[in-house]
């Protein structure tokens, strides 16, 4: 008889599946170490998860400040404060989740090295407790949608869709980043302009409307255009996206999504090696 | 059912080290000078990589219920192969076949972090060695009673002390129902009294039927706790067999047979900035040579040698003499009432310099078999800077100088001669 915990230990060559078994033998790890994120960033700090409401307020303020009252851009009909917080977000969600998972593999070099459980809980867990702080920030857009008057249509049943391509885009870019940062620390610095960047390169501070056609499709390789015009769809009831646009974006971050994964397989045998 | 626990088959493990062998990080700019240069060579610079293999060819079985003891110097092997049988890092070669959940307690407290409190860290140090959160809440109590940690559980463990996190962090692990238990140097901190505790834990784990695998320097208590050992040297096993023997064997092996020891290079000697150590060796007659085997019949002078970098200090030179099963026979030290002669140095101040100190065993005081010497040098009173364990290893030879009425073995750890008298009463 096969004993239940029977493991053989060998080199591993070539494609190496995922155990789904295994991960879900160590689902309450993800909880837990998402927990811990949000515990100790938030540990000594005099408002707490209160940082979770601010940061993106203050952000808001200014981005309408100067791109709404003084650039004055176009804003879809809708109040230039809330179409910016319905991108802010889930941009600060991706931001965020993607640079703390980015460094959770090498931030958590002592377990690695010491016990074995699947590595990718690791920048799985850190996407989870960015996902705590903008479900925080969500309550934010429900007071504003309140003050501003504006009724949820019902696209909003659309939402959760957007919300897991948004957590896919973040884990797709995290798994990559945080194996590639086990054996290159120079991601530390790419990381930084890669949000940076991206804040530009996505319609965060602006309505997508504003980009020219020619340039559309090259522009939704960005998975977080197709989030950000669907948070604002769902959300707003704004004119409806462009679905090729939103096609496009899916199809990219399930190509960064499945590559990292591959890529993150391949390296984590190495991880307690190297790191 | 009688299938081995563990079974390790031909296993090895290669690491890739750097020229000078401190490479740990990569940055990009290298590797793409790295593709650079193979384009215009042709290949890559493979060789300023040079290869170790930190275990090769190693095959054993354990069985269910066994506890087995892992010993060997530094490099040895033994925490590689811990981290192949835990899953950490894969193997170059070989299989490992487990039949059993593994758990292991590696060093203290790994998986805490030091801003979350007792309870927070327990159900987190939990669910990261992979137990259920139903089992930790049905486990809670007593995980906190062992660790006698009850009224600090709300507490931050970064304000623990470092017994207290050692409590906290083995009565986790040592509660998790796994079939498989990896110890590793585990038990060097903490208490007299909770050492005992552990492996009380440990002896009744086994006696549940789980394995248990213990890596220690700590030779009695692979003594006393293991049947069986081990014995790893330069990543191939020595032997494998009862743990008195092998002990043995790994005594005799360590550091030198010549009965002395000389660190050439002072950056690898025991020590710090203060104080650290140059030789330590064993001599009799002959103060020129020294020997790992001495005669019971005359004197042994044991011989610490060690810098002094700082002026005007107080030091002290002592020993620890342990037998062949670890027990402390006896300490001894250059303080001014514990030295039977005036130590013409203690309590003077010392300027820089190298420094020996020697101590001398009478003849016929010690017992026949094997000894090993702990040497210690530390500042005033009390003040250890220096203890290393099991440095000089030597073995009493019996000439037979008190066996001249019988022929049989003394027993007792040591043997002095003593005097007698008898008297006629009536």
């Amino acid at each position: 008889m096969m004993h239940e915990n029977y493991k053989v230990i060998k080199p591993k060559h070539g494609l190496i599946a995922i155990d789904f078994k295994e991960l879900w033998q160590y689902r309450e790890l993800f909880w837990f170490l998402a927990l811990r994120d949000i515990l100790v960033r938030y540990k000594q700090t005099v408002i707490g998860i209160a940082w979770a409401l601010i940061q993106p307020i203050l952000t808001m303020i200014v981005f309408s400040a100067i791109f709404g009252y003084l650039a004055k851009l176009p804003s879809d009909g809708v109040p230039y404060p809330i179409m910016v917080y319905t991108a802010l977000l889930p941009w600060q969600f991706f931001a965020h989740s993607m640079s703390s998972s980015s460094q959770s593999v090498v931030g958590n070099a002592g377990i690695i090295q010491k016990i074995y459980f699947p590595r990718l809980i690791i920048p799985t867990s850190a996407v989870i407790s960015g996902f705590i702080d903008f479900c925080v920030s969500f309550m934010v857009l429900i007071g504003m949608m309140a003050w501003y008057r504006i009724m949820p249509t019902g696209n909003m049943i659309f939402l959760p869709f957007f919300l897991l391509l948004a957590f896919m885009s973040a884990l797709a870019v995290g798994l990559w980043l945080s194996a590639l940062n086990v054996e290159f620390r120079d991601v530390f610095y790419i990381v930084p302009f890669l949000v940076q960047a991206g804040q530009y390169l996505s319609p965060v501070a602006y309505s997508s409307s504003i980009i020219p056609k020619k340039v559309l499709y090259l522009y939704s390789l960005n998975p977080m255009v197709g989030v950000i015009n669907g948070f604002r769809w769902s959300i707003l009831g704004t004119a409806a996206p462009n679905w090729y646009c939103i096609g496009i974006s899916f199809v990219s971050v399930l190509i960064i999504f499945v590559g990292g994964l591959y890529y993150f397989k391949k390296m984590e045998k190495t991880f307690a090696d190297i790191i | 059912m009688n299938k081995p626990m563990i079974s390790i088959r031909d296993i090895g493990k290669k690491y890739l080290l750097g020229v000078g062998g401190g490479e740990r990080y990569k940055a990009l700019r290298d590797v793409i000078a790295n593709s650079v240069k193979k384009i215009f060579r042709g290949k890559a610079s493979k060789e300023s990589l040079k290869q170790i293999w930190a275990l090769k060819n190693l095959s054993f079985d354990v069985k269910r219920g066994e506890k087995i003891g892992i010993i060997g110097s530094n490099g040895a092997g033994k925490s590689t192969l811990l981290k192949l049988i835990s899953c950490i890092t894969e193997p170059t070669e070989g299989e490992i076949h487990l039949r059993g959940r593994v758990s292991s307690l590696l060093e203290v407290g790994t998986g805490f972090h030091p801003e979350l409190t007792g309870k927070e860290n327990i159900f987190m140090n939990a669910a990261i060695l992979g137990m259920r959160k139903a089992e930790v809440k049905r486990k809670y109590d007593e995980i906190v009673a062992f660790a006698e940690v009850e009224k600090f559980l709300s507490t931050p463990v970064k304000r623990y002390s470092s017994g207290m996190y050692v409590r906290l962090a083995f009565a986790v692990a040592a509660h998790l129902e796994s079939e498989i238990l990896i110890v590793d140097e585990v038990l060097a901190v903490g208490d007299t009294a909770f050492q005992k505790k552990c492996l009380g834990k440990m002896e009744n784990v086994t006696k549940e039927g789980r394995t248990v695998l213990i890596v220690s320097h700590n030779m009695p208590l692979i003594l006393n706790f293991c049947q069986r050992t081990v014995l790893l040297d330069k990543g191939k096993m020595v032997s494998d067999g009862k743990t008195s023997d092998i002990v043995q064997q790994y005594l005799s092996m360590a550091r030198s047979g010549s009965g002395e020891v000389v660190w050439k290079n002072s950056e690898d000697a025991p020590g710090n900035d203060i104080v650290r150590l140059r030789s330590v060796r064993i001599f009799q007659d002959d103060k020129t040579s020294s020997t790992a085997n001495v005669d019971i019949s005359k004197d042994i002078s044991i011989e610490i040698s060690y810098w002094n970098f700082t002026n005007d200090v107080s030091l002290f030179a002592a020993i620890q003499l342990h037998d062949k099963m670890g027990t402390v026979v006896f300490c001894s030290s250059s303080h001014k009432s514990i030295s039977s002669m005036y130590d013409g140095w203690y309590g003077r101040l010392y300027p820089a310099g190298l420094f020996r100190s020697v101590c001398s065993l009478p003849k016929n005081f010690l017992n026949e078999g094997m000894y090993s010497v702990t040497a210690i040098v530390g500042r005033a009173v009390a003040d250890t800077q220096i203890m290393e364990k099991n440095v000089v290893v030597f073995n009493v030879n019996d000439t037979g100088e008190m066996r001249k009425e019988f022929y049989g073995g003394w027993a007792g750890v040591i043997r002095p001669r003593l005097a007698w008298q008898t008297q006629k009463i009536t």
